[in-house]
C-alpha cells in the first residue's frame, strides 16, 4: 500500500480547492487548513517509519513502471523534509489565524498557502525531473499570489522583480531539462543517474549539471540571492515566514538530490564550484545581515547565510557533512519561521520595522523577548539548541577533509548571525522603554502561542537529537549511496 | 532540420533577451513569452524531428515520433500561459498603483 505516498501533495490540494468555496469564512478556513497540515505531518511520520522498516518507497502513477511513468519516491531525506515543512506550515497558518487582518484571510490566503505546501511537498517527493519542474511551478505560482496579497505598493514592486527572475530561472530549468533529455533520453532521476554512471560524466553532462546548478541556486538563494531580501521583506509577515522557512529549502533540497544522485562523478568541478558559491554566499549574507537597520531585511539576510552554510556541507560531501547539512536544513526551517514570526510580532507591536523605532520591548513583553533570545541562540548554533548539532558536524567534517577556508567562513558567518541578531536584541529589547505600561499595545491573545511551539521545537530538536539521528543517518546514507535509490526505483516491483 | 530549428531557437532567444533587458514592463513580459516559445522549440528539437509520423506506437508501427517531448511541451505551455497571465495582471495593477511602467522607476526606496 504505497498509495499513501501521494497524500502529502494531494491532501493540501483537495483541501485548498474546497476552501475556495468557503471564502468568506476566514476562521473556518484557517482551522481546516491547520487540520490538513497536521494530518499531512502525521502521514509523513507514518511514512518515515515505513521507510525505516521497508526501505525506500515508490508510487508509480497509473501503473507505468519506471522509467516510463512519473513516480513519487520517498526516502528518509525527502520524508524528513516533508514532515518539517508540514509542521512549520501548520504553525504559520495558526499564526495567520491569530494575527492577520480579516481582509487578507478572506482573500484566498489559506487555499494559496495549501497550494504552496502541496508544491513544496511534491518537490520533495517526486522522482522525475520534469515533475520536479511542475511541482516547482505549483509552488512558485502560489508564492507569486502570496507575495502580492496585501496589495501594498512595495509588494507590487517587489513582486514584479520576483516573478520576472523566477520566470527566467524556470526557463533555464526547461533548457537544462531539454539538454538532459537530448543527451540521456530520460528524465527519471534514478534512470538518469544510472545512465550517467554507465557512460561516465562527460564534459557535456557536466555542463548540463552546471545549468541545473544555476537554476537551483537561483531558487535556493545560493550566491544568486540578490532578489531575495527585497521580496522576503515586503509581504505580510506570515508570508515572509513561509517563504523564509520553505521556499529556499526546496532549492537546497534539489541541489542535494541532483548533485548526490546524478552528477556526483566530477566533484572536482561541480562540488568545487558549489563550495566557492557557498563561501561567497556566506560572505555576502553576513555583510547584508549587519548592514541594515530594518529588522526584516536582517532576517532575510539570515536566510541567505543559512543557505550558504548548508551548501558547505554538500561541497564537502563526506557522510558527516551531509548529516550535518540535513540536521541544519531541518533546524533552519523551524528557526527561520520562528525568527520571522517574532520579527513580525515586534513590528506589529512597535509599528515600525526600523531598529530606531523600538526600544525596551523587554519590559513590556518579556515572553517575546526571551523567545527572540532563544531563536537567536539557536540560529547562532549554541548548544543545546537545534542549530548546534548541524554546525558541529559540518565543522568537524570540514576539518577532516581539510577545507579550512570553508570552515573559517562557516564559523565566521555564525558570529555574524549572532552579532546581527544581538544588535536587534540589544536595540529593540533592552534600553530605555519608549512606551509606558499604560500606553503599550496589548499583545493579542495567543499571538505568541505559535512562536512558543516553534521555540519548543527548536529546543526539542536540540535535546532530542538521539531520536532523530536514526532517520538522519539513514537519509545521509541514501544520499551518499545512489545505488540504493536507483535500485529502489528501477528494481522489480514487489 | 534540427540545425534550422536550433538556429531559430537562438534567434528567438536573442530577441527575447533584448526585450527582457528593456525597461518597459510590457516589453519584459513579451520577452518572457518569447523565451518560453524558444525553449519549447528546443525541447521539440531534442526529441528528434522529421520522422514523418504521429507519436503513436501501434502494434505494427515501424516508425513513430517520441511522444514525451510533446507531452513536456504541452505541460510547459500551460504553465507559461498561467504565469504570463498572472504577470500581465500584476503589471497592470502595479501600473495603477505606482503610476509607472518603467522598471527603472520601480527601484523604490526603503522609507515607504
Amino acid at each position: 500500500m504505497n498509495n499513501i505516498l501521494v497524500l502529502p501533495m494531494l491532501l493540501p490540494i483537495i483541501v485548498g480547492v474546497l476552501l475556495i468555496f468557503l471564502r468568506t469564512y476566514g476562521r473556518i478556513q484557517a482551522w481546516i487548513s491547520i487540520a490538513a497540515m497536521v494530518v499531512t505531518a502525521g502521514i509523513s511520520i507514518y511514512l518515515l517509519h515505513t521507510v525505516q522498516a521497508d526501505g525506500i518507497l515508490r508510487l508509480d502513477f497509473g501503473g507505468w513502471e519506471p522509467p516510463f511513468g512519473i513516480l513519487f519516491v520517498a526516502d528518509s531525506f525527502s520524508v524528513l523534509l516533508v514532515l518539517t515543512s508540514s509542521i512549520v506550515t501548520a504553525v504559520c497558518l495558526s499564526y495567520a489565524l491569530i494575527s492577520t487582518s480579516k481582509e487578507l484571510q478572506t482573500m484566498y490566503f489559506y487555499p494559496t498557502v495549501l497550494f504552496l505546501a502541496a508544491g513544496v511537498n511534491g518537490s520533495f517527493l517526486t522522482g522525475d525531473l520534469f515533475n520536479l519542474f511542475v511541482c516547482f511551478e505549483v509552488m512558485l505560482l502560489s508564492s507569486y499570489v502570496l507575495l502580492t496579497l496585501g496589495n501594498s505598493k512595495r509588494q507590487l514592486r517587489e513582486a514584479i522583480k520576483y516573478v520576472s527572475i523566477n520566470i527566467v530561472s524556470s526557463w533555464f530549468f526547461l533548457v537544462a531539462l531539454a539538454f538532459l533529455y537530448g543527451t540521456l533520453g530520460t528524465l527519471n532521476m534514478a534512470h538518469a543517474a544510472e545512465r550517467v554512471a554507465e557512460v561516465g560524466q562527460t564534459p557535456l553532462l557536466t555542463t548540463i549539471s552546471l545549468v541545473f546548478l544555476v537554476v537551483f541556486s537561483l531558487k535556493a538563494g545560493l550566491l544568486l540571492y540578490f532578489w531575495l531580501p527585497g521580496s522576503y521583506s515586503s509581504p505580510p509577515i506570515v508570508t515572509s515566514a513561509l517563504f523564509g522557512a520553505l521556499l529556499t529549502k526546496v532549492g537546497v533540497y534539489a541541489l542535494f538530490r541532483i548533485f548526490s544522485l546524478i552528477f556526483y562523478h566530477q566533484p572536482e568541478i561541480t562540488h568545487t564550484i558549489i563550495g566557492i558559491m557557498a563561501g561567497l554566499t556566506l560572505i555576502g549574507g553576513s555583510l547584508g545581515a549587519i548592514a541594515f537597520n530594518d529588522i526584516r531585511s536582517i532576517a532575510a539576510y539570515n536566510v541567505v547565510i543559512a543557505v550558504g552554510f548548508m551548501l558547505v556541507g554538500l561541497a564537502i560531501a563526506t557522510p558527516e557533512a551531509i548529516e550535518g547539512s540535513i540536521y541544519y536544513l531541518i533546524h533552519d526551517m523551524v528557526a527561520k519561521a520562528l525568527l520571522f514570526l517574532l520579527v513580525g510580532t515586534m513590528i506589529t507591536l512597535s509599528g515600525s520595522s526600523k531598529m530606531a523605532g523600538m526600544s525596551g520591548l523587554m519590559k513590556n513583553y518579556p515572553l517575546l523577548g526571551w523567545s527572540f533570545f532563544i531563536a537567536m541562540l539557536s540560529l547562532a548554533g549554541i548548544p543545546p539548541l537545534s542549530g548546534f548539532i548541524g554546525k558541529v558536524l559540518i565543522s568537524s567534517a570540514a576539518i577532516d577533509s581539510g577545507s579550512y577556508v570553508l570552515l573559517a567562513l562557516a564559523l565566521l558567518s555564525s558570529i555574524f548571525v549572532l552579532y546581527s541578531l544581538l544588535r536587534v536584541f540589544k536595540n529593540c529589547f533592552w534600553g530605555e522603554t519608549i512606551v509606558s505600561k499604560e500606553e503599550q499595545l496589548p499583545l493579542r491573545r495567543g499571538v505568541l502561542l505559535p512562536c512558543l511551539v516553534l521555540v519548543f521545537l527548536t529546543i526539542g530538536i536540540g535535546l532530542g537529537v538521539e531520536g532523530l539521528s536514526l532517520y538522519v543517518t539513514d537519509a545521509a546514507k541514501t544520499l551518499l549511496n545512489p545505488g540504493t535509490y536507483i535500485n529502489a526505483v528501477l528494481g522489480i516491483i514487489q | 532540420m534540427e540545425s534550422l530549428i536550433i538556429i531559430l531557437v537562438g534567434v528567438l532567444t536573442t530577441v527575447a533577451i533584448y526585450l527582457v533587458l528593456s525597461k518597459n514592463v510590457v516589453r519584459v513580459i513579451l520577452g518572457t513569452a518569447i523565451l518560453s516559445h524558444a525553449v519549447h522549440l528546443l525541447i521539440l528539437a531534442m526529441g528528434g524531428l522529421k520522422q514523418g509520423t504521429v507519436p503513436l506506437l501501434g502494434e505494427e508501427a515501424e516508425i513513430y515520433v517520441d511522444a514525451l517531448p510533446q507531452a513536456l511541451i504541452l505541460t510547459a505551455i500551460v504553465i507559461s500561459f498561467a504565469v504570463t497571465a498572472f504577470i500581465l495582471v500584476l503589471a497592470y495593477r502595479a501600473y495603477q498603483e505606482l503610476e509607472t511602467d518603467n522598471l527603472g522607476a520601480m527601484r523604490g526606496s526603503d522609507d515607504e
